[in-house]
């Protein structure tokens, strides 16, 4: 079973993001850039899988500009076999887009399974993986916590508001991974090394012939209100009667 | 503008997150609300009596009950043609299910906004709710998701809309559900709970979170949270995660006990209106966005609290 992992190149989850002083975009200069931590899961997900001898070969894909190669060469290096870039300049390309690209991708690889992270943390639209799996026709499992692989479905415990939820999908089927799926393992050096040998293959939408244009305009970018610093209390007295003047008990 | 929005329910009650979602959607003009299940016509009545409801469609078919993104996506789309907006509350029942109409209907989806600009524009926090990004959609059918805790609820009687059956959409039958299982809970929604007490690793152990929290939440008639830290640990169940990757909630006092105060976790808490830190560690990130910080070891403070609020 063929499985295809998109991934995708975010500013690294430990950075304080800033708005350029314009409002006209957010600062991504000179910032630590890293995979998003969901497609992390994904692709450790697909190579324990492999492990598992329940896939055959894992696809690593990645849209965006010349450094998705570097996400695509950690993915090589966690065992993903082989990568595709689909290279372009165009800035936050929308999930739909990015639906549509896949989706040819998926057609063309014949892949059985297709992971993605549940959310990418910078757009935080949570929108991909089900908008992929529309335009697949094909099941999808979000927010999966686990996943086992039967002859000719799968089944995948969901996590839900309230608790969890077990389905089982028929494949080709397309799974997004909430945190809980994995610990993600840590890339070392000679897997580095390995990855630059393995295959990366370059194209651009066109090439899948896709219109990846934004529809919708985003206006602006501001920074929220800060919240104020309060004051420390001494103790638990002094605590109970400022919530009590604060009227917040 | 017209507005569908997708009610969420168990089959037989209403989700609460339905309700703010409605008063969302009102703003923008008139609403209905699509009620879909198998045997579910209690249900929308209960939706037919929520003030600003214009109508409740009714779809009724064994293959709704359980409420597959595969069933029920072609359903909103078989629906969507009157339509300018599609809506939903952004919680997980939204956010399964929104995105896989709106690529259905080739139409773009604002994912948990906050803020209504104008009928064609809104406010999403992105980044971890550390930027807020202002959308327009130039135009064309569009799929929203709010999020509930910045928007009031409707209020669940003055309403009198009629309820109209629509026909059913044919079964997909993609995937099967097999089981649901609920973290058993008297206390109120964490989403929609007036106080959220929330506990991180700072606590040590699932017995000490649970020897501490309980009976804070209890006498304070609060939901209980928890950082990612915790539910890692196995201190509290994932569904009680705060943050950016568990839920949002914005109550009227938050008080966060051993949490350090991580982006992810200040990004699921900090529309709360009063924040109340407790941690040994006077540099916490956490008491960056407090109101009232208590330094000291929470295993002495929090029973003391517990005990100090009795007599409130």
């Amino acid at each position: 079973m063929k499985i295809l992992v998109a991934v995708k190149r975010v500013v690294d989850f430990n950075v304080k993001v800033r708005v350029l002083p314009d409002g006209s975009d957010v600062d991504t200069g000179n910032v630590k850039m890293s995979m998003n931590p969901f497609d992390e899961i994904a692709v450790e997900e697909a190579v324990r899988l492999k492990e598992a001898g329940k896939a055959s070969e894992i696809v690593a894909v990645s849209i965006g500009g010349k450094k998705c190669e570097d996400t695509l060469r950690t993915a090589l290096a966690m065992g993903a076999d082989r990568a595709l870039h689909i290279e372009t300049d165009v800035p936050a390309i929308e999930p739909l887009a990015v639906a549509k690209l896949l989706a040819q991708v998926a057609r063309q690889e014949q892949a059985k399974l297709i992971l993605l992270g549940k959310q990418a943390i910078d757009d935080d639209a949570n929108q991909t993986a089900q908008m992929l799996a529309a335009l697949l026709n094909a099941p999808q499992a979000t927010f999966a916590g686990k996943i086992d692989i039967g002859t000719d479905e799968i089944t995948v415990v969901r996590e839900i508001d309230g608790g969890t939820e077990t389905l089982a999908l028929r494949l080709p089927a397309v799974v997004s991974t909430d945190l809980r799926l994995n610990e993600p393992r840590f890339v070392k050096l000679p897997n580095l090394m390995q990855a630059k040998k393995k295959p990366l293959e370059k194209s651009t939408p066109a090439d899948w012939g896709a219109d990846i244009s934004p529809r919708l305009h985003t206006l602006s970018y501001a920074e929220p209100q800060p919240r104020q610093a309060g004051v420390k209390v001494a103790n638990v007295a002094e605590l109970v009667s400022a919530l009590k003047a604060a009227k917040a008990i | 503008m017209t507005t569908l929005v997708l009610a969420e329910h168990d089959g037989q009650t209403l989700q609460a997150a339905t309700r703010n979602a409605i008063s969302a959607a009102a703003r923008l003009g008139a609403v209905d609300v699509l009620v879909a299940g198998d045997n579910v016509r209690g249900v929308a009545q209960a939706a037919a009596n929520i003030a600003h409801v214009r109508t409740v469609l009714l779809a009724q078919a064994p293959h709704y009950a359980h409420q597959l993104a595969e069933e029920i996506a072609p359903l909103l789309v078989s629906l969507a043609e009157p339509y300018d907006h599609l809506a939903a509350a952004a919680g997980s029942f939204g956010k399964n299910i929104m995105p896989r109409a709106a690529a259905l209907l080739n139409c773009p989806q604002i994912s948990d906004l906050t803020e209504i600009i104008a009928a064609d524009t809104f406010v999403r926090p992105i980044y971890a709710g550390n930027v807020l990004a202002t959308v327009r959609n130039p135009g064309g059918k569009l799929v929203l998701t709010f999020r509930a805790s910045a928007f009031d609820a409707a209020a669940d009687t003055g309403g009198s809309a009629d309820i109209r059956e629509v026909p059913a959409t044919a079964a997909q039958n993609l995937s099967r559900f097999v089981r649901r299982d609920l973290t058993e809970s008297e206390r109120p929604e964490l989403t929609q709970a007036k106080v959220v007490v929330s506990g991180g690793r700072g606590l040590g152990s699932a017995e000490q979170f649970d020897a501490l929290m309980t009976p804070l939440a209890d006498t304070l008639g609060a939901a209980i949270g928890a950082s990612r830290a915790a539910v890692d640990a196995g201190y509290a169940p994932n569904d009680y995660q705060v943050g950016q990757t568990g839920k949002i909630v914005a109550p009227e006092l938050y008080i966060a006990v051993g949490v350090s105060g991580a982006i992810q976790h200040l990004a699921g808490m900090q529309g709360s209106k009063t924040v109340v830190a407790i941690n040994k560690d006077p540099d916490a990130p956490i008491f960056a966005v407090a109101d009232y910080g208590l330094v000291g070891d929470l295993f002495e403070l929090v029973p003391q609290l517990t005990d100090a609020l009795k007599q409130v």
